[in-house]
């Protein structure tokens, strides 16, 4: 098996702002709008080298979206950043007619996605937020994985045009992809080699895919992991070339199972090559107050039970 | 420019335009189109500086947004006669496989359109991005818009108009068709505006007010009031005073023709109301 070394528990927010103030020296289209929570989103390097090129709009998101697809007509590439519910759910016309409809080239970066936001609870745990943007026509959805890969992904999107969701979140979670590696959006990153099952993540569920990987071997069970930092265009060939090698699958995500990459994996092999596949995910179910570790623990998104699936997943073969 | 004859010959074609266009697929939103008629005309003819070629991006030239996306065929007639797609295209309003969509859209490209309207209350907030952008470009032209009286009742309006205000977005010029009409009543019977003029004010406005929102004359006087306005650190508002199906007379002074169809006879009516002066598509 391949060695992930976590060199440092970092928070996937820090990465995404360490890449938008890359961008900022970088790329001079780039402007920012935040709605009032500019140290949250780690905004404030950006914030305070381009005055000019920062927008604080206040607590007012639906006026932040439409400012953003404004700012396009004009050449500019708009990064907005607010929490993942406040980010989407809230604002779901404005995103759907200016933005989506319009085609307008605007980052919608969202953080504090899921359950590890922890304390504040489920006003502000979404777990719906992939399902609302996957579904918009012409939508980019991104869920990244670590600090590394979210700096990726933020500049990536920056060099690609049209509208782009992407998710990250707020805990200090292990580390491990490569420091400035490539990304590149839609394509699947294949972490471990195995012929059993597949494990198929997406944001802080992946490195607890490997961890359980590494814990399945132990029993006996190889187990073949990809991770998905996009949901849509999803890497399809990636996912059923593993499924044809090993014949089942456990999709994990910290999103609730309706809407998420389960799904969209369900529907791919449905369509292309049908095999049993096992969901760790939320259950049609809100959050609640907790550490992110409580509740990673109680709704089961984890390396203990992406085992128990696995487990489950290739007896059903 | 254009003089007030030939506006008024413009906005004569353009009603046959409007009633035409919705009475060939017995839908769309004749009252406010006709309604705004007079002051599209005067905007695209007389006072924007703008390029029918069109070029997404607007720099260095006005652009004007129609947030209340519903009365399209007033738009799109004006932007046809201004040279922006062919007028015949006009015959395809409302039908399959047209670029002429219920509610205008960029997304089947039609030239003109710079964003999707239809669900209310977003066009400012737009707008205030594109002035925005053009500062930080260096281009020194104007952003447009207009409003429907009852697309205010949106909340995003009022976020839009707090950052206009508090932000010195000084190069935007809103027009709200005051008609006092919506789908359900009078604006006054569904939910009443209030004081238009102090609202805009304390939420840091310049405002013009042009009580004959229907004579050209008064717009180009109110328009050019509020060009001498902008640029001053405040945004400009205009409250232009309409009146609903303005110039078939039959459809004047009701909100019943809000969203309803001519049937052959009111056609010929209100054709009769409004001769061709340009040729009808």
């Amino acid at each position: 098996m391949k060695v992930y070394e976590n060199t440092g528990n970092k928070d996937t927010r820090s990465g995404f702002g360490a890449g938008l103030t890359q961008l900022g020296k970088t790329n001079e289209k780039v402007v920012a709008l935040c709605a009032d929570l500019t140290g949250s989103l780690k905004m404030n390097e950006f914030a305070a080298n381009h005055p000019d090129r920062f927008f604080q709009v206040g607590i007012a998101e639906a006026n932040m979206m439409g400012i953003a697809a404004g700012l396009t007509i004009g050449g500019k590439i708009p990064f907005t950043g607010t929490f993942a519910n406040f980010s989407t759910g809230r604002v779901y016309d404005q995103i759907r007619q200016s933005i989506a409809y319009s085609d307008k080239n605007v980052k919608i970066c969202a953080s504090h996605s899921g359950l590890t936001l922890g304390e504040d609870g489920a006003t502000h745990q979404i777990l719906e937020d992939i399902g609302l943007m996957k579904m918009l026509p012409g939508m980019t959805v991104i869920n990244t994985c670590d600090f590394n890969q979210t700096k990726a992904a933020t500049l990536a999107i920056a060099d690609y045009h049209g509208p782009v969701y992407l998710r990250f979140g707020r805990p200090k979670v292990a580390n491990f992809t490569p420091e400035n590696g490539d990304f590149q959006i839609g394509k699947a990153v294949h972490l471990q080699e195995g012929t059993d099952v597949t494990i198929v993540a997406t944001g802080h569920l992946v490195w607890e895919a490997l961890e359980a990987a590494k814990e399945l071997n132990e029993k006996g069970i190889s187990a073949d992991v990809i991770n998905i930092h996009t949901i849509k265009p999803l890497d399809e060939k990636a996912i059923i070339d593993s499924v044809k090698k090993t014949g089942c699958i456990v999709t994990a995500e910290e999103h609730n199972f309706l809407g998420g990459l389960g799904e969209s994996v369900a529907r791919t092999l449905a369509q292309h090559h049908p095999a049993p596949q096992e969901f760790v995910a939320t259950q049609d179910t809100f959050g609640e107050s907790g550490t992110p570790a409580q509740l990673l623990e109680k709704y089961g998104l984890n390396a203990a039970n992406i085992v128990s699936k696995a487990q489950a997943v290739v007896k059903r073969k | 420019m254009a003089d007030t004859q030939q506006l008024k010959d413009l906005v004569s074609q353009v009603r046959r335009d409007i009633v035409r266009q919705v009475h060939a697929v017995n839908s769309g939103h004749p009252g406010g189109s006709l309604g705004c008629a007079e002051f599209l005309v005067t905007l695209y003819n007389d006072i924007m500086d703008h390029d029918p070629s069109f070029n997404m991006d607007g720099v260095n030239e006005d652009v004007f947004y129609l947030s209340n996306g519903h009365i399209s065929p007033v738009i799109y007639s004006v932007l046809a006669r201004a040279g922006y797609f062919p007028v015949k295209e006009l015959a395809t309003f409302r039908k399959l496989n047209s670029r002429l969509q219920g509610h205008p859209t960029t997304h089947e490209g039609l030239p003109g359109i710079r964003i999707a309207s239809g669900s209310l209350g977003q066009g400012m907030s737009v707008a205030i991005g594109t002035a925005l952008a053009k500062k930080l470009n260096g281009d020194d032209k104007t952003v447009f818009t207009l409003h429907g009286d009852g697309e205010l009742q949106e909340g995003q309006i009022w976020e839009a108009a707090m950052y206009a205000g508090s932000n010195a977005v000084d190069n935007m010029i809103c027009t709200i068709d005051v008609n006092g009409q919506q789908i359900d009543g009078s604006t006054d019977q569904v939910l009443a505006l209030g004081d238009l003029r102090n609202k805009f004010e304390a939420f840091g406005w310049d405002v013009v007010t042009v009580e004959k929102g229907n004579d050209i004359d008064a717009i180009k006087t109110g328009m050019k009031e509020a060009i001498s306005l902008s640029r001053k650190r405040k945004p400009v508002c205009i409250l232009l005073h309409t009146e609903m199906g303005n110039g078939v007379d039959f459809m004047m002074g009701s909100h019943k023709w809000h969203g309803v169809a001519p049937n052959d006879e009111q056609l010929a009516d209100a054709l009769s109301q409004n001769p061709e002066t340009l040729g009808d598509y």
